[in-house]
């Protein structure tokens, strides 16, 4: 590890977290509960995803748990279902869609454009309360008894063949669906029309390109999701037949309606990390991001591809082979952009400035993971590969490396990244630098293991399994166990900070973006009076210059 | 007035009753014209072997489509728009026509077999 | 007030503080209502995928069971919407040139046009009960297997034939589809016509009459968006074929 750091902290004697801040502005439950300050709302959305993911988490550990031996024997093969089930559904929709984008995507979108607030305070409110509506909902089904058909709900099994709480949870997605609907129309109206004078397209951080293709996806493709919801709710009551093959309805009609969204959904999950990746990489190689137009372009191109591929998810279900053949040619194309994204942040390292702060170890894991776990997706988009490795351990390999090595470990370097602004203290380093390599080790010995199980033929969602899969098995939930020790550790620390952290002014990076010019934790408005932007995004030059004209001390 | 209320008025056209009066005309119009239309047999193309097109649809369809393009282009103000909110629109109708299109495209390939 | 204060808050009283000006206001809520549309289109176009796959796969059905749906209450409600959405065009004309008892008229009659449309649409529905067509609910395919059995619609359409039982079971998947599109839309124009409630009371106290024409104009959207699905609805669901 290098011993040089570009962290610069102000002098920890006379050092003080400004009185004036968003955190100080107003007392009082009500004035969290009823903000409109997209700041606390931000603070709100990482308390709630928090508490979530621990949820999802235990019941990735009792999944691990119960494979460790092949037989089903730690729990019965029912309850086994419901809980790979209830990972799948808190992980997907009440961690991994809004991470990113409510959590950062709020706090930061509008300081990096310039801006007071979202374009429409009360609706991200509102957006927060359908979410935690969404999420008590999914509580309450798990009270209930769990749903246990898979988080893909396939029809005809989830339509007529279980008695478990299908309706409650198909009511608890629609409405955090609408949570991510909301946010998304938000970012698209604040980015379109509040930018600050001077801020043109090409000078906006990556970050927002990258949460504007985000959410292009999410306006456009969860309300599809939404009204398959709605049909299997009416299918499951009434019973009218449009998803049942005995009445001359097509099950694959409801496979179709609902990976139109969940396919996007993938890239509402991944590309908000990317975003991230772009700021953190920059700010610790002390570089513009290499090829600016290209990352940006290559965000929206993602979104709109992302539309064209979904059924590469029913390559075995019974779609005709042609239309096979067309999904997966155009599957190929869509991860052209995202090869271009990971060029592009390499070329941003070459002859980089580099340092090895707890931000940019989680974006080196992630850069290596979801370049494996993108690498597999291409096996899994050539339906000649597919047929053989979908539904087995290769498929949760694969997705596990790009959302758990890719967009956690991105969400992971985007909190510490910007804790000090959020808070105003520095998270500890050494302590953190562990975290994200206990994490790294962790993850690829739980999840390696999965290819070669998926390759061997171990199918998923299955709580017994062949003997001769034992080992690995037995290796992948040792590095769960480390992983989980890995995702506790941050958050011991993170809140030890907000206590004894060091206090980290308002720029501890030295990082070039609009948020970083102002004080840490920022003003209620964000900034005294609206900045204009007369320079380029990641201009270091421009940074090195504004520091020259800073008075350091009177 | 204020010169930002004179701003506001200049930005935004104001779009005559004539005009809606002439529009609401044209979709009573049309609307009589696609229930005429679907009593009559209009016919079919046969394109190729096994593929026709019956008219009677394709007709009732245009119909609707040129009234909902005088709502969206008169009614709800996009013809003295930006060009944003023209890019939506048409954004928002390319992607609903993906999800049928390629939905359709397994659909209807299906009959025809294996390779 | 004094000078300094005046200049300090020279924007009018609704424009909120994040904004800029005004028109940035007005430029931010009109796109975000243009985006909610988007979804709108969206959600019923999983619907309309739906219908189209059921009707090439079971037209007979369809055309049959679409002989039901009383033609003249259609169109009529077709009419009704269509000039709905003028008086709301209207509306909005009424509030951009500040005239309060033509906005108030034009949204009352927009109001009561909408309330005529959900009335019709309830006698069809009440009718659709009556002959045992809703899905679901002891459904009859008595009048698909026998049309003489129903001599309303047989006499219309004395060319319509019995169909085979397995296609007569099909024409619940046309009256799922008819329930559940116009259903949805019948939903949204519900919560349009109790939002034109509330902007009716607004109007009267005068509150879009002074410049702030933004409620009016973006509801209008809503309005018109509502009578577009329906312009698609009518003829897929009531002309399919009536010759």
């Amino acid at each position: 590890m290098s011993t040089t750091t570009i962290v610069s902290l102000p002098d920890q004697s006379t050092a003080r977290i400004p009185k004036m801040n968003f955190l100080t502005k107003e007392n009082g439950l009500l004035s969290w509960l009823l903000t409109s300050d997209h700041k606390r709302i931000a603070i709100l959305y990482l308390i709630s995803i928090t508490f979530f993911f621990f949820i999802g988490g235990s019941l990735a550990g009792l999944i691990r748990l119960e494979l460790l031996t092949p037989q089903s024997d730690l729990m019965a093969a029912d309850t086994y279902n419901k809980v790979f089930t209830m990972h799948g559904i808190i992980m997907i929709f009440l961690f991994l869609v809004p991470s990113v984008p409510a959590t950062l995507g709020n706090f930061f979108i509008p300081m990096m454009i310039g801006a007071k607030d979202l374009a429409l305070p009360k609706i991200n409110l509102l957006s927060w309360y359908l979410y935690v509506f969404g999420g008590c909902l999914v509580i309450y089904t798990m009270a209930a008894g769990g749903v246990d058909t898979g988080w893909t709900f396939t029809t005809p099994l989830s339509t007529h063949y279980v008695n478990t709480n299908v309706m409650s949870t198909g009511l608890a997605i629609f409405i955090a669906g609408f949570s991510s609907i909301f946010t998304g129309l938000n970012f698209i109206v604040t980015i379109h029309k509040m930018r600050c004078p001077g801020m043109t397209w090409f000078r906006l951080p990556l970050f927002v390109w990258s949460n504007y293709a985000g959410s292009i996806l999410m306006v456009l493709g969860t309300p599809v999701l939404a009204i398959t919801i709605v049909l299997v709710a009416l299918e499951r009551t009434v019973g009218i037949g449009v998803f049942d093959p005995t009445r001359g309805g097509d099950p694959i009609l409801f496979q179709h309606l609902f990976w139109f969204y969940s396919h996007p959904a993938v890239y509402i999950m991944i590309l908000p990390g990317m975003g991230v990746m772009s700021e953190t990489i920059s700010t610790f190689s002390r570089k513009r991001v290499f090829g600016y137009t290209a990352v940006a372009f290559s965000s929206v191109a993602i979104a709109v591809f992302g539309f064209f591929v979904w059924a590469h998810h029913m390559f075995i279900m019974g779609i005709s082979n042609y239309a096979a053949l067309v999904f997966s040619l155009l599957t190929m194309l869509v991860a052209v952009p995202s090869a271009i994204k990971i060029f592009n942040w390499t070329l941003t390292l070459y002859k980089g400035s580099i340092t090895f702060e707890t931000p940019m170890l989680y974006s080196f894991g992630f850069m290596g993971l979801f370049t494996i776990g993108g690498l597999t997706g291409v096996f899994l988009g050539s339906s000649g590969t597919d047929i053989h490795l979908t539904e087995t351990y290769f498929i949760v390999a694969h997705f596990h490396f790009v959302m758990v090595g890719g967009m956690l470990m991105a969400f992971l370097a985007g909190i510490h990244f910007w804790w000090p602004k959020m808070t105003g203290r520095m998270y500890p380093e050494k302590i953190s630098q562990l975290a994200a390599v206990v994490t790294f080790i962790g993850f690829n010995l739980t999840f390696f293991p999965q290819f070669i199980l998926g390759t061997l033929g171990m199918p998923r969602r299955y709580a017994a399994y062949p003997p001769e899969f034992q080992i690995l098995n037995v290796f992948s939930t040792a590095g769960a166990t480390v992983l989980g020790v890995g995702y506790l550790l941050p958050v011991i620390y993170l809140v030890w900070s907000l206590k004894y952290g060091a206090i980290a002014g308002s720029n501890p990076w030295q990082a070039t973006g609009l948020e970083w010019q102002t004080q840490s934790p920022p003003l209620a408005e964000n900034f005294p009076i609206t900045p204009i932007m007369d320079h380029e995004a990641y201009d270091y030059d421009w940074l090195e210059s504004q520091q020259a004209k800073e008075v350091a001390s009177v | 007035m204020s010169n930002q209320q004179e701003m506001y008025e200049q930005e935004h056209h104001i779009v005559s009753p004539m005009i809606y009066l002439t529009i609401l005309g044209a979709l009573l119009v049309a609307t009589g014209l696609t229930v005429w239309a679907s009593y009559i047999d209009l016919g079919e193309w046969h394109i190729a072997p096994g593929v026709t097109l019956f008219w009677n649809p394709v007709v009732a369809l245009a119909i609707a489509c040129s009234k909902a393009i005088l709502v969206v282009l008169f009614f709800m103000h996009v013809k003295y728009s930006t060009k944003l909110t023209k890019l939506t629109v048409i954004s928002g109708f390319f992607v609903f026509l993906t999800l049928i299109g390629l939905t359709l495209s397994d659909y209807l390939s299906r009959a025809w077999g294996r390779w | 007030m004094n000078e300094v204060q005046a200049e300090a808050h020279e924007h009018p009283a609704y424009q909120r503080h994040h904004f800029e000006t005004i028109a940035q206001q007005f430029d931010a809520t009109n796109f975000a209502m243009w985006l909610f549309l988007l979804t709108e289109v969206m959600f019923f176009g999983g619907l309309f995928t739906a219908y189209l796959i059921m009707r090439n796969w079971y037209y007979p059905a369809f055309v049959e069971a679409s002989h039901q749906l009383n033609i003249g209450w259609g169109t009529a409600n077709t009419g009704v919407l269509i000039v709905s959405s003028f008086t709301m065009a209207m509306s909005v004309w009424n509030a951009q040139m500040r005239r309060k008892k033509g906005l108030v008229a034009c949204l009352l009659l927009t109001f009561v046009l909408g309330l005529v449309f959900l009335g019709i649409k309830s006698i069809e529905y009440t009718e659709k009960y009556e002959k045992h067509h809703i899905p679901g609910f002891h459904y009859s395919m008595s009048s698909f297997l026998d049309p003489a059995s129903d001599p309303e619609v047989h006499n219309a359409y004395p060319e319509d034939k019995p169909l085979q039982l397995d296609m007569a079971r099909h024409t619940e998947l046309y009256f799922f589809l008819y329930f559940a599109m116009t259903g949805m839309h019948a939903l949204h124009m519900i919560i349009g016509i109790g939002i034109l409630a509330y902007l009716i009371v607004r109007a009267q106290a005068g509150d879009f009459t002074t410049g702030h024409v933004t409620y009016i104009e973006n509801f209008g959207l809503y309005w018109h968006f509502v009578d577009i699905i329906w312009i698609f609805l009518f003829p897929l669901l009531y002309l399919i074929s009536r010759h």
